[in-house]
């Protein structure tokens, strides 16, 4: 490490070593991240490190910044200050390790491509520059169509999907990618039950093939439920780690404030013990 | 220059001057309507606006000639200009509301359909070998100087009207651009009041058509009020700020191009409201770009600063250049990246300080987001003291 | 035939290059929402159409084609700087670049009595479609013959280079452009920048404003940046199947246009013949029209008579 000396240093001064960092094992690792609008910060600060093969949900008050820390993470938009890596390797050069699955809202969806297009389009990094997508690229793009429950809408143009189906066709695509991180701002917004229960069985597949998983997640009822880790923000870091730890009402009331009724927060804390 | 300063002094001769004024008067409208027609975001709606009025200026006419054997009336003209460039407009927003297209789609449709309309109208005028014809070809690009004084006399009451019209009606626009849905249920009817910016800017571009032409009329309803942008952030300013830019710059283009009757008017009153928007761009202290950047800076500054401290107080290593530059240059950090113990006393203060800002944001999340200085300040320098007092007894005993 | 051979056709070729050129290109502006940037391009390459010819003395193109891609660089990358430094709405920023660059070339032309030699505003607007000649052919056979082809006019040549030129990047960065026009977040974490299809984009709008635009003029080209991108736009959901039916709209606008325009009013009784470049544009925009209105899915009347269908239906 390059700043040897200094960290000899510190653990003298404070008596607590620095945490043990290994860069090659950490998937995704985020340090010092700060967006400002306007010169306004929206995000402060923000240091993290996604637990390798763990399903982790992004939770916080509307506007904590969640969405934001995701696209900034990815150098998406401009960031302030802070720097990402992923398995040690800055973000810009790791970019085909990782998939993202964006909010709905922000495609077009009277855009003239099918499903299966649509799905294409993640295996796109791995067709290269100038080929033509292939048979087997298709192939695989009805796989991921498949694990999604979507096989038989494979030729429908998107705007003529439900909401639900069309989460799902962007989950089939980043799938597709077959990335080992896998980012994702709120897949759950808006879907009915069904799609709602096939995004969690990915999800778990993600997991069990060891891949890495943050998710940007609104309903605090089902993060018990659905993720082994978290990760709270409330336009700065609030608190991380496995549910049990640090899913407690304490964490929720400095994240959520007033915003919380107290009913809500006792029910949770019913549910987290 | 000699011609030119007694052109802009209005001593060179009547006609110039009521030309001048004309144009002045007409500059002032578009930039006032302009503002209204940004903020709705709709600037190339205008553009829609200024070529769909070709056809409109042929057939009037060729009605013209045919009715009366003169074609050449610059009111019988300017009728057939707005009647067929709102047309134009209902044609845009029939488009962007009834089908799938999007409105940059339907005004380009408009715009190029219209236009071509009347170049196939033109060529059939041509080929009626009717004397005076020319006088057409200078709806394209304006023509100040061969301007009779009737016609002259006809923008500058005109506009006066328009503008008088924008005055007595800014605060409902006002009202439709910062929220339509409020202005709705206030009792009125918003359908209305956007038609009617649409006919006063209907009524700009037509009045604008025999000076600066209808390829760049354009230009006179949108760099004013995209200039004016960034001096003020409150409406009735930025409309007589935008007004202000357009008349001084159609005055200028005018008296310049009466002394130099080959230079296109609107080509170079064009040119003139393209350099008051640089200097605004570039100048304007409010919001303008050299302000902006060294506002940005500082502000990268403080952020840069404190996230390098609080770094330092978590004994965590500074990997990025710019916070290890200014640690370095505040002398918290040695060059060679030890940190000195000044840095270390700075760096336990401003962990303080940020325990306090994070206690206070946990209190009231809402006060905290609405806080400017929101943990970009010291915390005593922006609460007051009994509120700082309170925060630190809810804190653990500072030991360091 | 052989008055066909020699004035019609080229006519029509120049038409119906221009058309497809720019129809074709129109499709990836129309569905970015940057309709607006073909109307754009094609005013602010006038300053640099006139530097280009101040340099080189001729009419000829390669100077005019340099300047005009320059001119066309430096606006776009202008309506960038005012939209993010100024963050004004992207409408408002083209308005004030392309209608000062256009100011420019107007100034510039008269300035330097450029007008008088082939050079001049209207030519510029409408185009001199008609003045193409190709005397050299006598027959058919001629379509057939190496020799006399190449004696059809430099700007038929050019533009059919131009047009081919189009059609391989389009086929070659189909996927490409494609990804960056319906998602550019996931075009940039593939590594795809859109960034740069995006300039490759509008370099390639501009180099066919330019190669069109002295033969057609710009409202010409407008219209057909636009017009059959957003016929094929009512009429399909699938992008090849759209890029295939503007191209087949371009066609026929081309030929009808002309058509129309050189012997439209004879038919009427007239004996002049109208602007063929406005023609073309206006035939371009009526089927637009058409297809607005009677599209089998997305057409405004055929959705009435639908609707009007199933309420009587229940």
């Amino acid at each position: 490490m390059r700043m040897g000396g200094q960290k000899a240093r510190l653990v003298a001064q404070q008596g607590e070593p620095v945490s043990a960092y290994n860069p090659d094992d950490n998937p995704f690792h985020v340090s010092g991240l700060t967006v400002a609008y306007h010169n306004k910060p929206v995000l402060w600060n923000v240091s993290y490190t996604a637990p390798k093969g763990q399903l982790t949900a992004i939770i916080g008050p509307n506007g904590a910044g969640k969405s934001t820390f995701l696209k900034a993470a990815l150098g998406l938009i401009p960031r302030l200050s802070g720097e990402t890596q992923v398995f040690g390797q800055p973000v810009k050069t790791a970019l085909n390790k990782i998939a993202y699955v964006p909010q709905r809202s922000a495609v077009d969806w009277d855009f003239p491509a099918t499903a299966l297009d649509v799905v294409l389009m993640g295996l796109y990094g791995k067709v290269g520059w100038f080929r033509w997508p292939g048979k087997s690229h298709r192939q695989k793009a009805k796989k991921a169509l498949q694990a999604v429950g979507m096989e038989a809408f494979a030729n429908r143009q998107i705007g003529q999907l439900s909401g639900g189906q069309q989460q799902r066709v962007f989950l089939a695509r980043s799938l597709a990618q077959d990335a080992e991180v896998y980012l994702m701002d709120e897949p759950f917004s808006g879907v009915d039950a069904a799609t709602e229960k096939a995004i969690v069985e990915v999800l778990r597949q993600l997991v069990e093939a060891d891949k890495t998983v943050l998710v940007v997640h609104h309903d605090l009822e089902t993060v018990n439920d659905y993720y082994s880790n978290i990760l709270m923000l409330n336009g700065q870091y609030i608190a991380s780690g496995p549910v049990e730890t640090a899913f407690t009402a304490q964490n929720l009331q400095k994240a959520y404030g007033g915003r919380l009724a107290s009913t809500q927060l006792e029910g949770l804390k019913a549910k987290s013990c | 220059m000699q011609e030119f300063l007694s052109a802009i002094l209005l001593s060179s001769g009547y006609n110039t001057a009521l030309v001048c004024i004309g144009a002045a008067i007409l500059g002032a409208a578009s930039g006032a309507i302009g503002v209204f027609i940004l903020l709705r975001k709709r600037s190339l709606v205008s553009d829609a606006v200024s070529h769909a009025t070709l056809p409109g200026v042929v057939l009037a006419f060729i009605l013209g000639e045919i009715l009366w054997g003169y074609g050449r009336s610059l009111p019988f003209i300017l009728a057939g200009a707005a009647f067929s460039s709102m047309l134009g407009v209902m044609a845009v927003d029939a488009i962007k509301t009834h089908t799938r297209l999007t409105e940059d789609t339907a005004i380009g449709t408009v715009l190029s359909t219209f236009f071509a309309l009347g170049m196939v109208l033109l060529t059939i005028v041509q080929s009626m070998s009717i004397a005076g014809q020319a006088g057409l070809e200078g709806f394209l690009l304006g023509a100040t100087s061969g301007m009779l004084f009737s016609e002259a006399v006809t923008i500058a009451v005109a506009s006066m009207i328009v503008g008088i019209a924008i005055v007595l009606r800014m605060k409902e626009f006002t009202l439709l651009c910062f929220d339509e849905n409020f202005a709705a249920s206030s009792g009125y009817n918003v359908k209305w009041l956007d038609r009617s910016l649409l006919i006063l800017l209907v009524s700009v571009v037509v009045i604008g058509l025999k000076t600066v032409g209808l390829v760049l009329i354009v230009a006179l309803a949108i760099i004013p009020p995209v200039a004016a942008r960034f001096w003020t952030e409150r409406v009735p300013v930025l409309v007589g700020i935008s007004a202000t830019i357009g008349a001084l710059g159609s005055y200028i283009g005018a008296a310049i191009s009466s002394t130099a009757p080959s230079l296109p008017t609107g080509g170079i009153i064009v040119l003139i409201l393209f350099f008051l928007f640089l200097v605004s761009l570039l100048l304007s202290p409010v919001r303008g770009v050299l302000a902006a950047y060294i506002r940005h800076r500082r502000f990268q500054k403080i952020v840069h600063t404190r996230q390098g401290l609080l770094t330092i107080a978590n004994g965590q290593p500074i990997l990025e250049p710019l916070t290890r530059k200014l640690m370095i240059k505040n002398s918290y950090m040695c060059g060679d990246g030890r940190v000195t113990d000044y840095g270390f006393s700075v760096a336990q203060k401003m962990a303080r300080d940020q325990e306090l800002w994070n206690r206070f944001k946990e209190l009231d999340p809402e006060a905290a987001h609405s806080l400017q200085d929101w943990s970009l300040r010291p915390i005593e320098e922006v609460l007051p003291y009994d509120v700082v007092s309170e925060l630190e007894t809810g804190l653990k005993p500072h030991t360091v | 035939m052989e008055i066909f051979l020699q004035y019609d056709l080229p006519s029509i070729l120049l038409g119906t290059f221009a058309a497809l050129a720019c129809g074709l290109l129109g499709n990836f502006l129309v569905l970015r929402r940057q309709a607006l940037m073909g109307d754009t391009i094609s005013h602010v390459v006038l300053p640099g159409i006139v530097v280009g010819f101040l340099v080189s003395h001729n009419t000829s193109s390669l100077p005019m084609m340099l300047g005009a891609g320059a001119a066309a660089v430096v606006s776009v990358m202008l309506i960038e700087l005012i939209r993010r430094l100024g963050n004004i709405e992207s409408g408002a920023a083209m308005g004030v670049v392309f209608t000062t660059m256009f100011a420019l070339g107007v100034v510039l032309l008269e300035q330097t009595g450029a007008a008088g030699v082939h050079l001049d505003v209207e030519h510029a607007l409408y185009g001199n479609l008609e003045s193409a000649l190709w005397l050299e052919a006598t027959s058919l056979n001629d379509l057939l013959d190496w020799h006399k082809l190449m004696l059809l006019p430099d700007e038929v040549k050019q533009l059919f280079v131009v047009t081919l030129l189009i059609l391989i990047v389009i086929v070659v960065f189909y996927k490409e452009f494609k990804l960056t026009s319906f998602d550019p977040l996931l075009a940039t974490t593939l590594g795809f920048s859109p960034k740069i299809m995006s300039l490759l984009l509008i370099v390639m709008v501009a180099v066919a404003a330019v190669a069109a635009f002295t033969a057609v003029g710009s409202i010409l080209v407008i219209a057909m940046f636009i017009c059959p991108a957003a016929t094929a736009r009512m009429l399909t959901d699938k992008l090849s199947t759209q890029l295939f039916i503007s191209g087949v709209v371009s066609l026929l606008s081309g030929v009808g246009g002309y058509i129309l325009a050189a012997f439209g009013p004879l038919w009427l009784g007239y004996d002049f013949s109208v602007s063929a470049a406005g023609m073309i544009a206006v035939t371009a925009g009526a089927l637009q029209v058409l297809a607005m209105l009677f599209a089998p899915r997305y057409g405004i009347l055929t959705r009435r008579w639908q609707q009007k269908h199933s309420a009587l239906a229940n």
